[in-house]
């Protein structure tokens, strides 16, 4: 089962190789993993997707909580949450296709970031079932790059992840 | 506040931490603190002949003191020849703290001379490792270092120090914290007392239950709670390699080691048992044999400090996270505040059971006059040492010898890489042993193969006057390689056979010590007695022993613990 991991960590030189290596060492599956400093200077917060049954998510938990720059570390599948991502996609566009993109963006609420007379960037925001749907909307229409931010997830409610 | 640069730092935070002894090798990048090392005389250095004895060394003085085993290398080549050691220490949950020399904070990236990324290297084999970039932090980080290696569940930590982080030139105010904060570590000490006691319930409902223990238990300090635990119980108890020692093996209770190569008591012990209680035990393939066929019947209770090694391999029933000597004081609190005690009935047909399996006598050889039985001079040696040695093994056929057929009725007694297995672990690990008891029998069990892989550090002994034995049982073979060609590769003995052999004999004499070489088994006592009453010399006995001998029982690879090839 897929699962989105929350964790804080300590805002140091290596903090991040040390999660990477932990995943790639105990063979653990990576979908995807996000990181960027807080609010807190101190703490970075990394999202990591990855799938597995219970006892290998436990595993993980555990295995990540062990880590000494790891300060928290949260399933956030466990309680109602909410799960976002961005993509930067970049489409060839012309003739027919200029306006079929248009409407597609509309559609999935995203933004033509950049245009010229044979390509559009589109950014499209939302769960990362969201932005697949879209590149299946796009169906035939040649892509020439993308990128995806990876997951981001926070619990809903006013409780929150803190040291 | 008095000022100091960072190599006077570097050894007054040893002072501090109350280090005795560090192991180490000199190098460039470490040559400011070789110089801090030089003007004062509390904290000592032994030289090593390779880094790796270093680490191993320091791992044998942890081992068997159970205090933090210290090492000093150079950059680049130092930290690389460290790293087998340091990986060795964290398969086993060793404190140990070990100190690399880096290039010059500038130069890092450069691919300066002798530079390496130690903390990259090492970073899956320690338990946290350090980079200090100023001196400023040096303190702090070394106070930090020894405490994360040496609380919770115990590990290598690597600090590497480059070289301009020890300028003689650069003095700053020095104060040693007095404690350490960290937010992101606090190891469970207290087990939860709702678990303790779902545990006490299920284990006094027991009837067939197994007591299955661990290093966890020796690095606990926890053998004397073990033993009154078990007792209080009466109930069976086996030993892992890395556990032996913990309870008496003399004791009427112990059933022996388990695993692959444990009794048939035990293994059977285990495989029909109702309730399981592991203590400081990680249930490693080396003991459960095949997963799916493990314990079958049994609900299992498991203490250890680490949460990671519960329901890691094995799901367990009753888990209880803390330190294994606080938890088996409640539990026994618990038990003794509620007068409530096992069913002695099942207990005692269980006994009557263990014993039936225990008449088979599973560690009984074939005797000969002809060629000395590995296992006859590992019996011998306990016998000559009065059964109170400090015992060092390498890896293979010897090391399982050592461990079945030298009793251990204390803990910290018998020193082993049992997670790693790294060969060239026992002679190193000896010198470290005796350097912590310069008073004490030190004996290193090795084997022609594995002795060769850190002999250098023969030199190291007679510098530092380190009167080990060593007990080598030659069979001119990779003994363990063999065995398993032997079972299951139709005998075909790949690299198994150990050509052009030195002349061990005159190799320990051209190191400065005494060399005995014994092929008959009539020789093998008095040569031992003689040996040890050689206090003042190391000796190297190198004793020939049957080339086609295996060790048995055997649970082969992927096979249950019920499942065992018997002599």
């Amino acid at each position: 089962m897929r699962h989105i991991i929350s964790l804080l960590m300590e805002n140091e030189a290596g903090a991040l190789s040390r999660v990477a290596g932990l995943f790639s060492a105990r063979g653990y599956n990576i979908e995807s993993l996000t990181v960027a400093p807080t609010h807190d200077a101190t703490l970075s917060r990394m999202t990591i997707v990855t799938r597995g049954d219970d006892q290998i998510i436990e595993q993980i938990i555990k295995q990540l909580n062990k880590l000494i720059d790891v300060v928290k570390v949260q399933d956030i599948q466990d309680a109602p949450h909410i799960e976002r991502e961005l993509m930067l996609i970049k489409l060839q566009a012309s003739g027919e296709q200029r306006d079929e993109i248009f409407r597609l963006a509309e559609i999935f609420r995203g933004q033509i970031l950049d245009v010229t007379d044979s390509s559009y960037v589109v950014q499209i925001t939302g769960p990362g079932a969201r932005l697949d749907a879209f590149v299946d909307a796009v169906g035939a229409i040649p892509v020439i790059e993308m990128a995806r931010t990876g997951a981001l997830g926070l619990s809903r409610g006013s409780r929150g992840m803190s040291v | 506040m008095e000022l100091l640069s960072g190599g006077e730092i570097f050894i007054r935070c040893l002072q501090e931490e109350g280090v005795d002894v560090v192991f180490g090798y000199p190098g460039g990048a470490v040559l400011h603190i070789y110089d801090a090392f030089f003007q004062q005389d509390k904290v000592k250095h032994v030289l090593v002949r390779h880094e790796q004895g270093a680490t191993h060394m320091a791992d044998g003085y942890a081992r068997a003191t159970g205090r933090v085993g210290v090492v000093l290398v150079t950059s680049g080549p130092g930290a690389t020849n460290a790293v087998t050691g340091i990986a060795t220490a964290n398969m086993d949950s060793i404190p140990m703290v070990v100190f690399t020399g880096q290039v010059p904070t500038h130069m890092i990236g450069n691919d300066a001379f002798q530079e390496v990324d130690s903390v990259g290297i090492t970073r899956p084999c320690v338990k946290h490792n350090f980079l200090i970039k100023d001196v400023r932090d040096m303190a702090a980080i070394i106070k930090k270092a020894f405490y994360i290696a040496s609380t919770g569940r115990p590990g290598p930590v690597l600090v590497d120090i480059p070289k301009d982080v020890t300028d003689p030139n650069i003095k700053i105010p020095f104060e040693y914290p007095k404690d350490v904060a960290l937010r992101s570590y606090n190891p469970t000490v207290k087990g939860h007392s709702g678990q303790i006691k779902k545990a006490v319930d299920l284990i006094l409902s027991a009837k067939r239950p197994m007591l299955y223990t661990g290093g966890g238990v020796v690095l606990g300090r926890a053998s004397e709670q073990l033993t009154r635990f078990a007792h209080m119980l009466n109930y069976p108890i086996t030993q892992t390699l890395m556990g032996l020692g913990a309870f008496p093996a003399s004791d009427r209770q112990f059933v022996g080691m388990l695993g692959m190569h444990g009794t048939y008591e035990a293994n059977m012990g285990m495989h029909h048992c109702d309730v399981l209680i592991a203590v400081g035990s990680r249930f490693d393939d080396r003991v459960t044999g095949n997963l799916a066929k493990f314990c079958p019947t049994a609900k299992i209770v498991h203490i250890d400090v680490d949460p990671a090694s519960i329901s890691k391999n094995v799901k367990v029933d009753v888990p209880i996270v803390g330190q294994v000597g606080d938890v088996l004081n409640e539990m026994m609190r618990m038990m003794e505040h509620e007068g409530r005690t096992p069913d002695a009935e099942a207990l005692a047909a269980w006994w009557a059971q263990i014993e039936e399996w225990r008449g088979l006598e599973c560690m009984k050889y074939k005797w000969s006059d002809e060629v000395i039985k590995p296992q006859y001079v590992v019996q011998k040696l306990w016998e000559v040492t009065g059964g109170d040695a400090y015992v060092t093994s390498d890896v293979g056929q010897h090391q399982m010898w050592a461990a079945q057929y030298y009793p251990f009725d204390k803990p910290n007694r018998w020193i082993n890489s049992g997670g790693l297995g790294t060969m060239g672990f026992g002679l190193p690990a000896a010198l470290g042993v005796k350097m912590a008891y310069p008073d004490a029998e030190v004996a290193c069990v090795t084997g022609e193969g594995s002795i060769q892989m850190n002999i250098q550090e023969l030199s190291t002994a007679l510098q530092y006057q380190l009167p080990i034995k060593v007990i080598s049982l030659n069979n001119r073979y990779l003994g363990m390689v063999r065995q398993w060609q032997e079972f299951f590769y139709s005998g075909r003995y790949a690299m198994s056979y150990m050509e052009a052999l030195p002349d061990f004999v005159k190799l320990a004499e051209a190191y400065g010590h005494v060399g005995m070489l014994i092929d008959k088994p009539s020789d093998v006592e008095g040569a031992l007695i003689e040996a040890f009453k050689l206090k003042d010399r190391l000796v190297f006995m190198d004793f020939r022993t049957d080339p086609t001998e295996n060790v048995y029982p055997m649970v082969p690879a992927g096979a249950g613990l019920n499942e065992m090839i018997l002599v």
